[in-house]
């Protein structure tokens, strides 16, 4: 029996929440990921240029600077919210009736606490 | 009854292997049609060479699940007028298993993974000895009730990305069945299962997306088997065990 | 490597003792490298909450690099929860992007882990270098 390649999934297969959420952790792990050896850097300044930090901590008060800020924020916010779940269900247990509840807590969370670093910050 | 009258909806079948088309066809609708029912009068009406499989028609078996409007389903239990609203229709080959002809995909590499995740049972006593006595209520029997009804059909392994993205990774079904048999309390594979399923084509590839569960005509819970190999897993290796 | 296969009740078994030990190797590896990724987790998790709270705290009063030294000096602690940080992250971060170079890039192998491997040194040493940056 000859046979060929396979077919693949597209959009129309991942409409549920938990895919989402999958979205939602990976591209923020990936930011985060990125982020961390420039955030260790511009830090790392403070003993060696603390002059030039200041200047960029001034830098950073930009509104389009703050947005992005905020973004960075949400994003570590989500990750951390999205791990939380994942660890529960790997570790704590399954009950299918509080999967959604737990994307909905989840993603409220995180919006939250962005929303408050938003308005305080 | 005048056939004049009866109204047609257009219908897009996979046609060929995988480097194939969507060829249209124009089928009457009709009431409680289901997508088993198109796929069929096409096949006797209109284009006898369109190969597809089905046998009980009736929800038990399993074999004519289909990509239906991009989703995995048992075409036998789908209504056309569930997901065909606006009246199209979209019918292809499950994705993931290689295509041999227009619907009919290789289940080969398929049960391959569900035999490499060790996914049958090891006696551990013979006829010569009493009938294991498992409680209904324990725990362990509770967990095989919750895994046990899968019937192959492979809608799971057709819906998991992890699947369209790492061709090795033994996906939700094999999970599930080696999970099943890890809960079984008369088993004897032991940590050569929990060793089987681990790996970077194992349970730790899966990224709890809940496809499998959300698509699995059982109402099974792929998902929630895989994130206990992973805990037990990790167990075993802490514990020096795996 | 030949690998003689037996078959009994249509499950096929390798029989080379060699192909059984190096799946049962990468199965631990495999299985070790998801108990550090939840356990970085976790640890993170109380981490992430408590810097999520500092961020506030630290944009409410002050976001120069005089404040942020003074405020690492105003306790033994801050300098030791921040080594666990930056511990927890050099490890959760490499071992996160793995799969993703694999599914989303098709890049696996043992390349792939030295890079890995590569980018967690940097992120322990750029971290310890900030901590002790700051913490002067």
């Amino acid at each position: 029996m000859r046979t060929t390649t396979a077919r693949r999934n597209d959009f129309r297969a991942r409409g549920h929440a938990a895919y989402w959420a999958f979205v939602v952790h990976r591209v923020s792990g990936i930011a985060l990921a990125l982020f961390l050896p420039v955030h260790f850097f511009v830090l790392s300044q403070a003993l060696a240029r603390p002059a030039a930090l200041d200047r960029f901590l001034n830098w950073t008060q930009q509104p389009a600077v703050k947005v992005s800020e905020t973004l960075l924020v949400l994003a570590l916010a989500a990750h951390l919210a999205g791990g939380v779940r994942l660890l529960l269900v790997e570790f704590v247990g399954w009950r299918a009736e509080w999967q959604k509840s737990a994307l909905a807590i989840a993603a409220a969370l995180a919006c939250g606490y962005a929303l408050l670093f938003a308005l305080v910050a | 009854m005048s056939r004049d009258a009866e109204s047609t909806f257009a219908v897009h079948i996979w046609r060929g292997d995988a480097g194939g088309a969507f060829r249209r066809y124009d089928v009457p609708r009709r009431a409680s049609q289901t997508v088993l029912d198109v796929v069929t009068f096409v096949q006797r009406h209109v284009d006898p060479s369109l190969a597809y499989r089905y046998a009980c028609r009736v929800g038990m078996c399993g074999s004519c699940a289909m990509s239906v409007n991009g989703k995995a389903r048992w075409t036998c239990r789908t209504h056309v007028d569930a997901v065909a609203a606006d009246g199209a229709l979209e019918i292809a080959p499950l994705n993931h298993l290689p295509v041999v002809r227009d619907l009919v995909v290789d289940m080969a590499p398929f049960f391959d993974k569900w035999a490499k995740a060790r996914g049958s049972f090891v006696p551990t006593s013979t006829r010569r000895d009493a009938f294991a006595r498992v409680e209904p209520s324990s725990a362990e029997r509770r967990a095989v009730d919750a895994t046990i009804e899968c019937i192959g059909c492979a809608v799971c392994y057709a819906s998991c990305d992890v699947v369209g993205w790492k061709p090795d990774y033994l996906g939700p079904a094999a999970l599930n069945r080696a999970f099943t048999l890890v809960s079984d309390v008369r088993d004897g594979a032991g940590a050569a299962r929990l060793r089987a399923v681990a790996g970077d084509a194992g349970c730790q590839a899966c990224h709890t997306h809940q496809s499998c569960t959300e698509r699995c005509p059982k109402q099974l819970a792929p998902t929630a088997s895989i994130a206990s190999l992973k805990r037990l897993v990790a167990l075993a290796a802490i514990k020096g065990k795996l | 490597m030949a690998s003689g296969h037996a078959e009994t009740n249509g499950i096929v078994r390798a029989t080379n003792a060699q192909a059984d030990a190096q799946w049962g190797r990468h199965a631990r590896f495999a299985a070790w490298r998801f108990v550090l990724q939840r356990a970085s987790a976790a640890v993170l998790a109380v981490c992430v909450v408590i810097h999520l709270a500092s961020i506030i705290y630290g944009v409410r009063h002050g976001l120069t690099s005089q404040a942020i030294v003074a405020r690492m000096h105003a306790s033994a602690i801050w300098p030791a929860f921040y080594a666990v940080f930056v511990v927890a992250a050099a490890v959760h971060a490499p071992l996160g992007l793995r799969p993703i170079v694999d599914e989303w890039l098709g890049l696996r192998g043992r390349g792939v882990d030295a890079v890995l491997a590569l980018f967690a040194c940097v992120l322990l040493a750029g971290g310890v270098y900030a901590v002790a940056s700051l913490a002067g």
